[in-house]
């Protein structure tokens, strides 16, 4: 696995900690189709929330939020359609958020959740 | 999140409006909207604003920044709104204090590192700025011996925004940096040409005279050779210097043109000599989006000499016809209007003719009539009426050169003097009506019952509107002039000489 892979993946797990933390059910992770993957699907109350996480080791070539453009969230947008198609049920207020994880090799890992981006 | 707020400037014409620059952060991702009408210079600041503040240290909002320009429906151009916009995106950030910025004019375009660069039309944007009620400016340092021309501004150059930010309480250490200047920023030559020089033709040389007592118009008409030109240009070195507000004025209309304006307000009336070949646009003034002045504006308040006047293209003479009528200058615009100011005195000089001799008395002309009336035709009747001095010269003699060695003549000093003392004159009798100078009074006043000449002193204009030699316009003219001659040798009332000397200078054209 390559070291970006690598370093997605710690991400996605602190990700999915911490919005757990804040009181959020997490029901998927990983959830792929024909058309990409949804990083984090997670229920906030009534609520159905698609999160994409951004990982970063280091802010030095820019914040992991600017990372994601607006053709990646009309994608996400798409992909989280297709989740409710292949999920029969109730599925009447969903939200798209961004969690941005900065991990760098030593030190403190920094978070933020920012909601309703799209 | 607080809302980052401050001001800067927007010039239309020669008036300014000032513009709230409002910046709030959303949470939401990374962004940065602009929204009020900006065009593509100003649009383009977000990413000069991100960069210089990346690389200056105090860093940018890693959400969504949208400013806003207020009132929304001004068209905004240029760069100048740079330092505002990144001082108000900082505040909202907690930066800098936003209290600090909200009582300043930020006026500066910024580099991609941070510094600031000088702008131009930073004068009549202070000037808007004072007017609008604001007492501090903070300009780029390159501009801000400019911005201190205006008396009761407080000006802060900064040449940087690290500088900026640290001045409004921003914690950071300042980085000294080499300040961006603009480029030949000398002094402009103020050097004046001397009446002096001018040998024989004392008929031009009074002429010139009157014409800065007066603020006549003149147009001035002989073969090549004769000494239009160097007339015309000691003309400026006649005037009474600027007052402090037309100086002001000659100074912002230098700015606007993109003109260095030099570390004091100019005391001398401008001289703008534009070329044969001058467009209109370059004339009047234009240009889509930023409008800006043309030559006759930028002479205003002093003179504006055209040389070779028929060769000027006959739509661009008639464009002066406008504000020699109403001593301003508009252009028009699909969405929106500028004034400039128009108050010029206008020199023309001509040959009579295409071969330039004819009515030498030691040459011949080799034109057909038909040809020297197509050549002066150019310049069009309702033009040449509003020109109260039309003057020929004549080519000098051995004769007269030997005699004009001999005997002292008039310098510029000596005839500035007799002009101020003669508008002094004039002030008084023109004290309480809306004119300042002889030129404006319409001639409905100066017959009127207040000052009417004697019956006797107008005899021989009098006889001359009779057999139609002159037209009832040429005859305000006429007592115009004799009121500037008789304000020149100190008289209170013009004699009958007066209004004869007064009709020689207007007789270039019937000879």
């Amino acid at each position: 696995m390559a070291a970006k892979d690598e370093l997605g993946k710690k991400g996605e797990a602190i990700a999915a900690g911490y919005l757990a933390d804040s009181g959020m059910r997490v029901v998927e992770r990983n959830w792929r189709c024909a058309q990409g993957e949804i990083d984090i699907v997670v229920r906030d109350g009534d609520e159905l929330v698609f999160v994409e996480v951004k990982t970063r080791s280091s802010t030095a070539f820019g914040h992991p939020l600017e990372a994601i453009t607006s053709r990646k969230l009309a994608r996400l947008r798409r992909l989280a359609a297709a989740w409710c198609d292949a999920h029969p049920g109730a599925h009447d207020r969903i939200r798209i958020d961004a969690v941005a994880v900065v991990a760098p090799a030593f030190g403190a890992v920094l978070i933020e959740h920012l909601k309703r981006v799209f | 999140m607080p809302i980052g707020r401050t001001h800067a400037v927007s010039l239309l014409g020669l008036r300014g409006a000032v513009v709230e620059i409002e910046a709030d952060i959303s949470s939401n991702l990374p962004g940065f909207i602009l929204i009020g009408l900006p065009d593509t210079a100003l649009n383009e600041a977000k990413d000069r604003v991100r960069a210089a503040a990346i690389n200056s240290g105090c860093g940018w909002s890693h959400r969504k920044v949208t400013v806003n320009l207020s009132p929304a429906a001004l068209p905004k151009h240029g760069s100048g709104f740079d330092l505002g916009i990144a001082l108000a995106g900082l505040a909202a950030a907690g930066t800098v204090d936003p209290a600090s910025i909200e009582r300043v004019v930020h006026l500066g375009e910024l580099g991609l590192d941070g510094r600031l660069r000088p702008i131009s039309g930073v004068l009549p944007a202070v000037v808007s700025a004072s007017r609008a009620g604001f007492s501090t400016v903070m300009v780029p340092t390159g501009n801000a011996d400019e911005a201190a021309l205006v008396p009761g501004m407080r000006v802060i150059g900064v040449a940087s925004l690290l500088d900026a930010v640290i001045w409004h309480g921003g914690k950071f250490a300042p980085v000294p940096v080499d300040p961006i200047l603009r480029p030949g920023d000398d002094e402009i030559a103020t050097e004046t040409l001397d009446l002096a020089d001018v040998i024989g033709n004392d008929d031009a040389v009074e002429a010139m005279l009157v014409a800065a007592a007066g603020g006549h118009h003149a147009f001035l008409l002989g073969p090549p050779g004769a000494g239009k030109t160097m007339l015309a240009s000691r003309l400026p070195g006649l005037l009474p210097p600027l007052t402090p507000q037309d100086a002001i004025e000659v100074s912002s209309l230098r700015s606007l043109a993109g003109l260095p304006v030099g570390r004091a307000l100019p005391t001398r009336p401008p001289l703008e000599a534009p070329h044969h070949t001058a467009t209109s646009a370059a004339l009047i003034g234009g240009g889509s989006g930023l409008i800006r002045p043309g030559a006759a504006a930028r002479a205003s308040h002093g003179v504006l000499l055209l040389d070779e006047a028929p060769e000027f293209p006959t739509s661009v003479l008639d464009a002066l016809r406008q504000p020699l009528e109403s001593g301003v200058i508009s252009i028009h615009r699909a969405n929106s209007v500028a004034h400039f100011p128009g108050t010029f005195q206008l020199v023309m000089a001509a040959n009579p003719c295409a071969c330039g001799q004819f009515g030498a008395r030691d040459s011949e002309c080799t034109c057909t009539p038909m040809a020297r009336r197509r050549y002066l035709g150019r310049i069009s009747g309702p033009l040449l009426d509003r020109i109260d001095i039309q003057l020929r010269v004549h080519r000098i003699t051995s004769a007269r050169m030997r005699l004009a060695g001999e005997t002292s003549r008039l310098s510029t000093r000596q005839a500035a003097e007799r002009v101020l003392a003669a508008r002094a004159v004039a002030a008084v009798r023109l004290a309480g009506t809306p004119w300042s100078r002889n030129a404006h009074v319409p001639g409905t006043w100066l017959r009127g019952r207040a000052i009417r000449l004697a019956p006797a002193t107008t005899s021989s204009i009098d006889r001359a509107l009779e057999r139609g030699g002159i037209t009832m316009r040429g005859y305000d003219r006429v007592l115009r002039l004799s009121w500037t001659l008789a304000d020149l040798d100190g008289v209170t009332v013009p004699s009958a000489e007066h209004v004869g000397r007064a009709l020689y200078l207007r007789k270039a054209m019937s000879s």
